[in-house]
């Protein structure tokens, strides 16, 4: 008997341990999901997409950058987190059969300029200098809100660049290069500024994984059109327009994400199979070491969408009674005003020449004054000084 | 009672003139405008927007803005087809400031509010700098109520490389209080606005007078958009218009915030419908006096009438010849000097009067002053008044203003002759080879009109004939700009450095490099190399310790 109240209560014993393992289990698997839920730790989204190719023939590189601005828009990111730079315009240049469009697609089918466009920085605007100074925030204090990145430590940022590139370096414009040493740098600074939560770089060029090989700050995700040794190639003209509308890369990275939806749980790992070499006849290429999480677990809207995270309180707040604007009395004005004469032709032509603002003595005018009195006191000697003075 | 006045005299008022023109073409001129009686610079800053769009007055209290007259351009207006245009602007981007008096810095003022303005409009204004500003002495008098016009704070300038596009459009259209969703400004359609031959988008802002009695001002806003369609590109070669296929919209009500919102056609070519009709008809007719032209007009009410569309066919008959006009070209061969000519046709058959020819040089088109040379009729005319100021390099444009008498029926010439300057590599524009651009110039004169103008300031007035104040009834006041120069600088072979380098590391690596080895180079005998058995002979040898063989 004994035997067996020792066996029972060892079973007991058992049986609560294994209901105490399996409670323990469910616990820490709400955990996981609960922290899953809250792992990516940003409050805010934003994106700088560059194109830096001019003239005409370059069509496709601004169509890639719009179809990215147009995917980045619809998942929420808005125009006020956006900073868009097109080095040239194609929408109303001058050989656009249809001008105000560009499109993507053959046959016009999708335009990806759209209706509502705001461009920040345009034209000669878009230089090496101008871009690293949008990355670092160092820009001169008259820039206007919407040309600046103003990020915080706890900001996705994605940055799309796109253009003709090489091993090592992207061309802006046909005049000048940004290397990869550079970049990185840029982007070194912007760590230690803790100007982002975590980076996801994304380019478009030949050659383009040269340009994320030097990165060494954490937190960043890379990828690239093509390997070291490669041409990134561009996917199908359109006979009317006259020109390659977009680039392959770019072009499945637009029909992949013309599938995600602000509430869609594809991940990095989707994003890294868009256009295999079959279809990109270049390998694309990623980067992962620098990312502290698993790109498994990094949804894709975490980069092309906006966070929207609403906390709801039920506390009350008590706003101020309205200020009431006094109303100065009513002054019986017994001036009249009166419009100005467009083209007063006697008064312009008696007009006194304008005073202009007294400036001090150019240097030229110092030095001969000085040559001339060194010149007088050398001929008549010192003494005479005091005849003058 | 203390409900705010301001609120009270708050006025949205919008129009649409539609005018067929002679050559073919149908120009369109939409007109937006508020009223608002406030005071911008008093104390406590102005913080209840209603109609007046919050940035721009931030921006007028900001920078102690008088007036402000900006305008974006695509497209050369063709006076000689097209007639006068109701509010004239120049190919690119324009922009004149007038500044209250209490700025002390005016400069400083002007650099900050370039680039306020342009993240407003998207557009690349922080070009403006000082190599491309001047302060005209005569010419862009103030168009609204000002105490004196002192010219130290006015500053003018033009980028003529800039473009409009979507980009520019839609901030503007944020701009309107019902944005592009209700009244006139649904029509606005960025693909169909710019596949035309002219598209121009202005604002302007002034203080105006209240009333005829004129003792309150109030500011007002004014964003404009003129554009002139090519039937024969954009329709089926049919001469019949409508709105929808100019637009490709349809109007479906009045901006609910509008006190008035009116489409105005011409039909002043089409006095008993013999030419042409129009569908729907209405018996509402006006006229108006605009551009020294008394001017016919149907006029359509949206707030009172739904509205379908409108179609018309186009009028054949004469049109009034502009009186003045003007073009612009350069002379010259090669890339070192070469002469702007300015020519002004006057084509009033017995009048004559005086215009004011304002040029703006960039500094690197160095004018020589002295071949300046103004002719009529093959003969000297002296203007009487001229004010010049020299360039200074890489800080200051030339500045050319001229008030010359135009004789009856006559051709003006202006020639001055120019050199060009060679630029520092780094300003060239990644495009050197397309050119670079020289501003247009602006021709102020106050026309002879054969129809008395109304002097009379009335809030009825329809918007487009009253946008210059008109303080006597012979004349009217008329700016016209003359086409934008392209000039080539004789531009560097930029891949030069390149090959500099190569060629001069080829030379030194072959030339010197050769000379280098065989002056310094020493010679040593070295063993050929053993065959194999010698090879195992000298490794057994080596193991023994027995001196190799040789």
């Amino acid at each position: 008997v004994a035997y067996l109240c020792f066996y029972s209560v060892q079973l007991s014993n058992m049986l609560a341990a294994i209901i105490m393992l399996i409670f323990i289990c469910f616990c820490v698997h709400f955990q996981n999901t609960a922290g899953q839920f809250f792992s990516s730790g940003h409050t805010n989204n934003w994106a700088v997409l560059v194109c830096t190719s001019r003239f005409w023939f370059n069509y496709r590189h601004v169509a890639n950058t719009l179809s990215v601005y147009r995917s980045v828009k619809r998942l929420g990111i808005p125009d006020s987190h956006i900073v868009l730079m097109l080095a040239d315009d194609m929408a109303c240049n001058h050989r656009n059969p249809k001008p105000a469009t560009v499109f993507s697609h053959r046959n016009m089918e999708l335009n990806v300029y759209g209706d509502d466009v705001e461009v920040d920085y345009r034209g000669y605007e878009v230089t090496v200098e101008n871009f690293l100074r949008v990355l670092t925030g160092r820009l001169p204090p008259s820039t206007p809100r919407s040309k600046r990145l103003l990020s915080d430590d706890r900001s996705n940022i994605l940055i799309y660049l796109t253009g003709h590139g090489g091993n090592g370096f992207l061309k802006f414009q046909d005049s000048e290069e940004i290397s990869n040493v550079e970049l990185a740098d840029a982007f070194e600074q912007m760590w230690q500024k803790r100007r982002y939560n975590e980076l996801l770089f994304i380019i478009d060029t030949c050659q383009g994984a040269s340009m994320y090989e030097r990165f060494y700050s954490p937190n960043i995700m890379a990828l690239a059109s093509s390997q070291v040794g490669e041409d990134s190639l561009s996917h199908q003209p359109d006979l009317a327009i006259g020109v390659h509308l977009m680039d392959r890369y770019t072009f499945y990275l637009l029909e992949f994400l013309e599938d995600i939806h602000p509430a869609s749980k594809s991940n990095m790992n989707d994003l890294f199979k868009v256009c295999p070499k079959s279809q990109c006849v270049s390998t694309p290429g990623h980067r992962t070491d620098l990312f502290l999480r698993d790109p498994g677990s990094v949804l894709i809207t975490d980069f092309f969408g906006s966070v929207r995270k609403v906390e709801i309180t039920m506390e009350a707040i008590h706003l101020t009674d309205p200020i009431l604007q006094l109303e100065d009395g009513e002054e019986v004005q017994e001036k009249t005003y009166s419009y100005v004469d467009q083209l007063p032709v006697s008064e312009i032509i008696h007009q006194k020449p304008k005073q202009k603002d007294w400036h001090p003595p150019d240097g030229f005018i110092l030095g001969l004054w000085t040559l001339i009195l060194l010149v007088f006191f050398k001929t008549y000697g010192i003494k005479h000084l005091k005849h003058i003075f | 009672t203390l409900v705010a006045r301001s609120l009270l005299a708050n006025d949205f008022q919008e129009e649409l003139v539609i005018r067929p023109l002679h050559s073919g073409d149908i120009y369109a001129s939409f007109q937006f405008r508020t009223l608002w009686e406030t005071d911008f610079m008093r104390e406590n800053k102005v913080s209840h927007y209603r109609l007046f769009p919050k940035s721009l007055g931030q921006v007028i209290s900001k920078f102690s803005v008088r007036e402000l007259h900006i305008s974006f351009t695509q497209g050369y207006w063709r006076t000689m087809q097209w007639g006068q245009p109701f509010l004239p602007s120049p190919p690119g981007a324009e922009l004149w400031v007038w500044f209250q008096d209490s700025v002390t810095d005016v400069d400083a003022a002007w650099k900050e509010l370039t680039n306020v303005l342009s993240g407003i409009f998207c557009a690349s204004l922080n070009f403006i700098d000082s190599t491309n500003t001047v302060q005209p002495s005569a010419s862009f008098k103030p168009l609204g109520i000002v105490n004196e016009t002192d010219h130290r704070f006015l500053r003018y300038a033009t980028l003529p490389r800039e473009i409009v596009c979507t980009e520019n459009l839609t901030p503007w259209k944020k701009l309107l209080p019902c944005g592009s969703k209700a009244g006139l400004a649904v029509l606005l359609k960025s693909e169909k606005l710019f596949h035309s031959s002219f598209f121009s988008q202005t604002v302007h802002i002034r203080p105006v007078c209240q009333d005829r009695e004129c003792k309150t001002t109030s500011w007002e806003l004014r964003q404009t958009l003129n554009v002139v369609f090519d039937l024969h590109t954009s329709g089926q070669g049919k001469r019949e218009w409508s709105l929808f296929k100019m637009f490709s919209r349809t109007l479906t009500e009045a901006c609910p915030l509008a006190s008035s919102s009116k489409i105005y056609i011409d039909v002043t070519d089409n006095p008993q419908e013999e030419y042409f009709e129009l569908s729907p008809a209405t018996p509402l007719l006006s006229q108006a006096v605009v551009l020294g032209d008394r001017r016919t007009f149907s006029v359509y009410d949206l707030t009172q009438q739904l509205f379908k569309s409108v179609s018309d066919l186009l009028p054949a008959g004469s049109m009034l010849r502009p009186l003045l006009h003007a073009e612009r070209y350069v002379a010259g061969y090669g890339l070192q000097t070469g002469e702007i000519h300015t020519v002004m046709y006057n084509n009033h058959p017995f009048r004559s009067f005086p215009v004011l020819l304002l040029d703006s040089v960039p500094w690197y088109l160095r004018l020589y002053i002295h071949t300046l040379t103004v002719t009529s009729k093959g003969k000297d005319n002296t203007p009487s008044y001229i004010h010049y100021q020299p360039s200074k390099d890489r800080m200051r444009p030339h500045l050319l203003e001229m008030l010359v008498q135009l004789p009856p029926h006559s051709v003006t010439e202006v020639t001055v002759q120019f050199e060009r300057a060679l630029l520092k590599w780094t300003e060239y524009t990644p495009d050197p080879n397309h050119g670079f651009y020289v501003g247009s110039s602006v021709i102020s004169a106050l026309v002879p009109s054969s129809v008395a103008m109304d002097t009379n300031i009335t809030q009825e007035q329809p918007l487009f004939s009253s946008f210059f104040p008109c303080k006597e009834e012979s004349s009217y006041f008329v700016r016209v700009y003359t086409e934008p120069l392209l000039v080539n600088l004789p531009t560097p072979d930029f891949s030069m450095p390149y090959n500099v380098i190569c060629l001069t590391c080829t030379v030194v690596a072959v030339g010197y490099g050769s000379l280098y080895n065989l002056l310094t180079r020493s010679f040593q005998i070295e063993e050929p190399n053993p065959r194999l058995a010698k090879k195992i002979a000298n490794f057994i040898r080596r193991i023994r310790g027995v001196p190799l063989l040789s």
